[in-house]
């Protein structure tokens, strides 16, 4: 850890850069936590994947985006929402189907979006968000930006074909992508081995003559370095890089995961005392004498609160109105002018029908 | 006025808005080097250079998801389609994603986009290459499309959908591309959501899009020539947004409808418009609506065959003479 805390990419942290990205896992832990509370009371409908133990995935490369770089990912998608900047306050009240929600209730836990903080999503079909982010790159390119598109798949994704056609696209036309595949091992029920031929995952690339790396997603420092250098390759050269970072969830699939058949409980025990993200950059930040007890509990104390906080806000906050149904459909009759081209009628059943 | 054809017209709205726009950007399978596998697109790589007209590999669901994607920052992409066929291959891309970002962000999203090519059988390509999915895009909330008929309205309606905010489909016809007739110079705009009466008439109202326009407009000559009856064709041009109006007003002139479509029957664009006129003007109708449809079977290779399976002339006069 002291090793990887000199690479330059993480001697350049301040110690306020380092308590903020620690306070921020742990504050993605204790939100994933509350969620649970509120799906268990039946105000969360459909499915919730917690991202917990995948915290410093999501945090090691959100905090390296520039201004210039943007983010796409799955359905696990709460953690990076937070790493970019969303509130607690607009993801709850939009796992609770509120309007104050980020997407106003209309998205729920899958679809969280902010493309203020270029985060665009949030997708719900497994792989189909890679195409996606490989336009994301394209466009940056067309429009002669130094930036990149880093997009975030599952163990479970490598095998759609609409995968392999971007990373396809990303190597032929060399656009500045890191296509990231945050393998926690299981994709649902199904271990990497019952799913997928040939390992690592991001060798793949190879056939693509595509650059590749893998590292380990339970140290910051090193998910910080990897990401990094794949995002360098992206910006100087306008390259892809596939970049397999291994982490663990400790909860199931989503919360309608039993979780029971398809691993062992020690191996979950095993991650949890051993190799829990957050506990380990803990452990480094007291070691570089960063963290203190006293700030340690007030990280761990407000977090609890801001997360109970939007819980109470997203419970107070209203449901949309019927009417918004039919709105934010279509850019053009959400934003009617007399230089509208789009004339007729554009739905065929309202709620006046 | 100049006459060019309806492959042309499309061109020339191209170009017009690749000169007009410089975020506008062609993309597809030949349709660069190539100059388009139907000449759609020819001497626009030549014209506007490689990063502007983009050949593509093979991938439908690759870069029809990476236009999408560019689309989100402001890239508007044209994507050709050899087939509208070909659009399965990339149906979560198409129908569910292109439809529904902007939804699940609340807004926050608009996806600019063109997707094009031809949407037709009657070329004995066989069944997997003959479809004429606008039924699935019109049932589509978030998705718009349109069926030029003419080289008129295909310029008109393609200049429209590129300019539009919003995803915009267009089923081309690979048999209308030779077709010739009057477009203007001049830039103008067809809005989507309105239908034009291709010919007057008083005692029977055929609605159609597509290639089906032109068989309507054939069988009005002969229904006018040799059984005295007077048909108004009434050409939807745009299926999603409808120009219902229109629709109403040629049912209340005449009391009597037949509708016209290339496409297999059921949910089929006729299936809607019935309903909505038997909704909408029940007391207007002197008889049930009839339809003519594509024989509801996959295209047929078998090339007279195929005639017979799409609609014909005389299947329409005999459709049209049938109505009570």
């Amino acid at each position: 850890m002291a090793a990887l805390a000199k690479h330059p990419v993480n001697a350049r942290l301040t110690a306020a850069d380092k308590l903020r990205m620690y306070r921020d896992m742990v504050r993605i832990r204790r939100f994933e936590e509350r969620s649970v509370q509120v799906y268990q009371k039946g105000k969360i409908g459909g499915f919730l994947h917690l991202y917990i133990g995948q915290e410093a995935v999501a945090m090691g490369t959100v905090s390296l985006l520039g201004e210039h770089d943007h983010i796409i990912t799955a359905y696990r998608d709460h953690g990076h929402a937070l790493a970019v900047g969303m509130s607690m306050n607009e993801c709850m009240a939009e796992l609770e189907g509120k309007v104050t929600g980020c997407s106003k209730g209309k998205g729920g836990s899958m679809h969280f979006f902010a493309p203020d903080k270029r985060y665009w999503g949030g997708h719900g079909i497994v792989g189909g968000q890679i195409p996606l982010g490989t336009g994301l790159a394209f466009a940056l390119k067309f429009k002669g930006l130094k930036g990149c598109c880093l997009a975030f798949m599952g163990d479970g994704a490598v095998n759609q074909g609409a995968v392999h056609e971007a990373y396809n696209l990303a190597a032929l036309w060399n656009l500045p992508i890191v296509f990231i595949i945050e393998n926690n091992k299981y994709s649902m029920g199904t271990s990497q081995e019952r799913s997928s031929a040939g390992e690592p995952l991001a060798k793949r690339a190879e056939g693509y003559d595509m650059a590749w790396d893998m590292c380990n997603g339970n140290i910051l420092y090193e998910v910080r370095e990897k990401a990094a250098a794949a995002i360098k390759r992206a910006h100087e050269e306008s390259k892809p890089t596939l970049l397999e970072i291994f982490t663990y969830r400790y909860r199931g699939h989503s919360m309608s995961d039993p979780d029971q058949t398809y691993r062992d409980k020690q191996e979950i025990a095993d991650y949890r005392e051993n190799k829990d993200p957050i506990t380990l950059f803990q452990k480094c930040l007291q070691a570089e004498n960063v963290l203190d007890e006293a700030t340690l509990a007030k990280i761990d104390e407000e977090a609890r609160a801001e997360a109970d906080a939007s819980a109470k806000f997203a419970d107070e906050s209203p449901f949309p109105t019927p009417e918004s149904i039919l709105q934010d459909i279509y850019w053009e009759e959400d934003n009617r002018t007399p230089k509208t081209n789009s004339e007729g009628r554009m739905f065929f059943e309202g709620l006046d029908s | 006025m100049p006459v060019i054809s309806y492959r042309e017209a499309l061109r020339h709205a191209m170009a017009e808005e690749l000169d007009r726009d410089p975020n506008v950007v062609i993309m597809g399978e030949e349709v660069a080097q190539f100059n388009g596998a139907y000449k759609v697109t020819e001497g626009l790589l030549e014209k506007y250079g490689p990063k502007r007209v983009i050949d593509t590999p093979i991938s439908e669901a690759g870069f029809v998801g990476l236009g999408i994607g560019a689309s989100m920052l402001g890239v508007r992409p044209v994507m050709e389609l050899m087939f509208w066929s070909f659009s399965y291959v990339a149906f979560d891309q198409i129908f569910n994603n292109a439809a529904s970002i902007r939804y699940m962000s609340g807004g926050l999203i608009n996806l600019p986009i063109v997707i094009r090519g031809p949407a037709n059988g009657g070329t004995a390509v066989g069944a997997t290459h003959s479809h004429s999915p606008e039924n699935f895009i019109a049932n589509t909330p978030g998705l718009k499309v349109v069926c030029p008929a003419t080289p008129y309205d295909a310029k008109g309606l393609m200049k429209a959908a590129i300019r539009d905010n919003d995803p915009v489909y267009v089923m081309e016809n690979t048999i209308l591309y030779n077709d010739k007739g009057e477009v203007p110079d001049e830039d103008y705009i067809i809005p989507l959501g309105k239908a034009d009466v291709k010919r007057e008439g008083t005692d029977l109202t055929i609605i159609a899009h597509g290639r089906a326009v032109l068989t309507a407009l054939k069988a009005a000559e002969i229904l006018q020539a040799e059984h005295d009856v007077s048909a108004e064709v009434v050409d939807l041009r745009s299926i999603r947004p409808l120009d219902v109006d229109t629709i109403l007003k040629s049912v209340a002139k005449t009391h009597r409808v037949l509708l016209v479509e290339e496409n297999k029957p059921f949910c089929g664009v006729g299936a809607q418009i019935s309903h909505l006129i038997q909704s909408e003007a029940f007391d207007e109708l002197d008889a049930p609506i009839k339809r003519v449809s594509a024989l509801d079977a996959p295209a047929i290779y078998s090339m007279p065959l195929e005639k017979l399976q799409l609609p014909d002339p005389q299947r329409v006069v005999r459709a049209a003479l049938s109505v009570g």
